[in-house]
């Protein structure tokens, strides 16, 4: 508490003090949840509803929004002087960092879209030198070309702090062993997770994706309480686990972490009576920070947005008007604290809302709902993101085929299956079935470069596929669940 | 010597062939023969027909995959042994058979195969230095 306290203050002693980068700084330091170095009586007693670590979470409206604008400040100023791209936007609008005087006029700011990553591939975005950034991963993007996020020590620390939360909000603490099987990598699932489940001080299970058996293994032998995963491998293996003899209501596993993909209250209750665990929704993206942008509480009435360091927005996706509390819209996030790769107004393209009124739970947080689907065309298969124009641009690269084609989505055992058909035209049409599965193949491999993911190809009569008012409807959805 | 032969792009579900063999009744065509090679997802059709120059152009007008390939038909003598001794005159030649199938017709005691060649003019070379009697398409087509 104390350590809050002093932040707190520090926070509001600079806050006239417009873009010194000292406030910058103090501001990361403040609100990361880090509680000082509490004794390991009080983390290990905190099985209660409230984790030390969660504090920030309670942080008092009026010193929240004081922390927003000072690091909103702050983080402009900074995107300003060592990010280009930034930079000549707000010149453009006859902007300069200092007429951002509320957090209100953060609607005067330019968004920043997917495609100014992969247009300024791979660090056109950055603000911080080489020397000050710590990682890097990787996404894929709307074409071929993937998008880098960067991260500074402190902005590894900022990412531990949010998941540690995430996970405190879930009611996990140290003591319990937490099997993380996001996938280790490029991808921010795995580590994000993994640091902040060590954060917390429990026990991790870095057993990262795929192997189900082993999974299943690992969950029984070591006694699991916590899964991290997406809801649908976790669905597979509540499957695997029946095959193999094992009832995973009979485990000690009673939390699951879950997201990187879209999913369903009604998926939230079948996993919830098939292993008798309480699952959780964490939302995150690779271009904000990872998974732990927020996540739900235990009361499950949306997820609460680490706000500190992730300022929400509702717009108007067609018009990029802000909208009030309670309507849906576009989800539209800054990050407040960001040093290697600040995202002021980023579109994430999630359609949602902010909850009007405070959760049960007391956290001062706002909360956003499930998110349902998404503005734009992207997918989420297996935690991957794909694009139908992915898919395009890999059948445009083999001589003779056109992008007539489907996406097939089903879900078999829990796992999302993409599969795609392409209309065969006479020019591709071959008299030998070896020629056909060659295609075939060379469509499988194209595909499996672009996405990255394992996907399926079938062979279809031409003008097979559905077209409503001429136009092809690219993608067909049956994972309901 | 050689013989046109439609085939067609079917995917492999009931009644996916229907369609175009009513679209070439329609215009009086006749299927003198046909053969489906087939996969688990789709399958091929080939055909030899009575006039393969409007088929091939009516199939592709209504939009089907099509396509016009050159094939032999080769007449064998309907005995035991009459096909080996057709590809022994192909041996150690490097000319492959890309599929083969049967014509339902006979001439005398000949029966007819239609084969396709990775090589079809080096096949043609062969099988008549052989002696072995190759039809035209006019001849293929007499009831």
């Amino acid at each position: 508490m104390n350590s809050l306290q002093q932040n707190h203050a520090s926070a509001l002693q600079s806050r006239d003090e417009a873009v010194d980068p000292a406030v910058y700084d103090a501001g990361v330091k403040l609100g990361t949840g880090d509680p000082g170095t509490p004794s390991t009586e009080i983390m290990e007693t905190s099985a209660a509803d409230c984790h030390p670590a969660s504090m920030p979470d309670y942080t008092p409206l009026p010193e929240l929004r004081n922390v927003q604008l000072q690091r909103l400040q702050a983080v402009v100023a900074r995107a300003w002087q060592q990010v280009e791209l930034f930079q000549s936007r707000l010149v453009e609008r006859g902007l300069k960092p200092e007429d951002i005087r509320s957090l209100e006029e953060i609607a005067k700011l330019p968004f920043t879209e997917k495609s100014d990553l992969r247009d300024t591939y791979p660090f056109g975005l950055f603000a911080s030198p080489m020397k000050d950034v710590v990682r890097l991963h990787v996404s894929s993007g709307t074409t071929g070309k993937p998008i880098v996020v960067a991260y500074t020590k402190e902005d590894v620390e900022v990412w531990t702090s949010v998941m540690v939360r995430c996970l405190a909000g879930c009611g996990l603490h140290r003591g319990d062993i937490i099997q993380n099987a996001y996938g280790y990598g490029l991808f921010t699932g795995g580590l994000g997770a993994h640091y902040g489940a060590e954060g917390l001080g429990a026990t991790v299970v870095p057993a990262s994706g795929g192997n189900a058996d082993r999974q299943i293994m690992l969950m029984k032998d070591f006694g699991v309480t916590a899964m991290c995963c997406t809801p649908t491998y976790f669905l597979h293996l509540i499957d695997r686990a029946a095959e193999l003899g094992v009832d995973m209501k009979e485990l000690p596993l009673r939390v699951g972490v879950f997201g990187a993909e879209p999913w369903t209250e009604s998926m939230r209750k079948h996993i919830e009576t098939m292993s008798r665990i309480e699952a959780f929704d964490i939302y995150g993206l690779s271009e904000i920070i990872g998974p732990g942008v927020g996540c739900e509480c235990r009361r499950h009435q949306g997820l609460h947005i680490f706000e500190d360091h992730f300022y929400p927005e509702i717009v108007d996706p067609a018009t990029g008007e802000p909208l009030p509390e309670g309507t849906e819209g576009e989800l539209v996030l800054t990050t407040l604290s960001k040093q290697a790769m600040p995202m002021i107004r980023y579109r994430t393209r999630d359609i949602t809302m902010i909850f009007p009124g405070r959760c049960a739970c007391g956290r001062t947080l706002r909360r956003i709902g499930r998110i349902g689907r998404r503005s734009d065309d992207m997918l989420i298969i297996r935690g991957v993101n794909v694009f139908p124009s992915q898919v395009e641009s890999a059948l445009l690269e083999i001589e003779g085929t056109l992008p007539n084609y489907q996406i097939l989505l089903t879900r078999e055992q829990g796992l999302d299956q993409m599969e795609v058909l392409v209309e065969v035209t006479a020019q591709m049409f071959n008299d030998k079935i070896g020629a056909l599965q060659e295609l075939q193949g060379r469509i499988q491999s194209a595909l499996d470069h672009v996405l990255g993911i394992r996907v399926r190809v079938a062979l279809v009569e031409p003008h097979s596929l559905e077209r409503s008012e001429g136009k092809a409807k690219r993608v067909i959805d049956r994972r309901a669940s | 010597m050689k013989i046109h032969q439609i085939s067609l792009f079917a995917e492999n579900k009931p009644g996916h062939i229907a369609a175009p063999a009513r679209l070439l009744a329609q215009e009086g065509i006749d299927i003198r023969s046909l053969y489906l090679a087939d996969t688990q997802q789709y399958g091929i059709l080939r055909m030899i027909v009575s006039d393969w120059q409007k088929a091939a152009g009516i199939l592709e007008a209504h939009g089907f995959a099509a396509k016009v390939t050159e094939v032999l038909a080769v007449e064998v003598p309907d005995r035991p042994g009459g096909l080996a001794d057709v590809l022994e005159a192909l041996e150690g030649t490097g000319i492959n058979i890309e599929y083969m199938y049967a014509f339902p017709y006979t001439r005398g005691d000949q029966a007819i195969l239609i084969f396709r060649f990775n090589n079809p003019d080096a096949a043609i070379a062969q099988l008549q230095t052989a002696g072995i009697n190759l039809l035209a398409g006019d001849e293929l087509l007499k009831k």
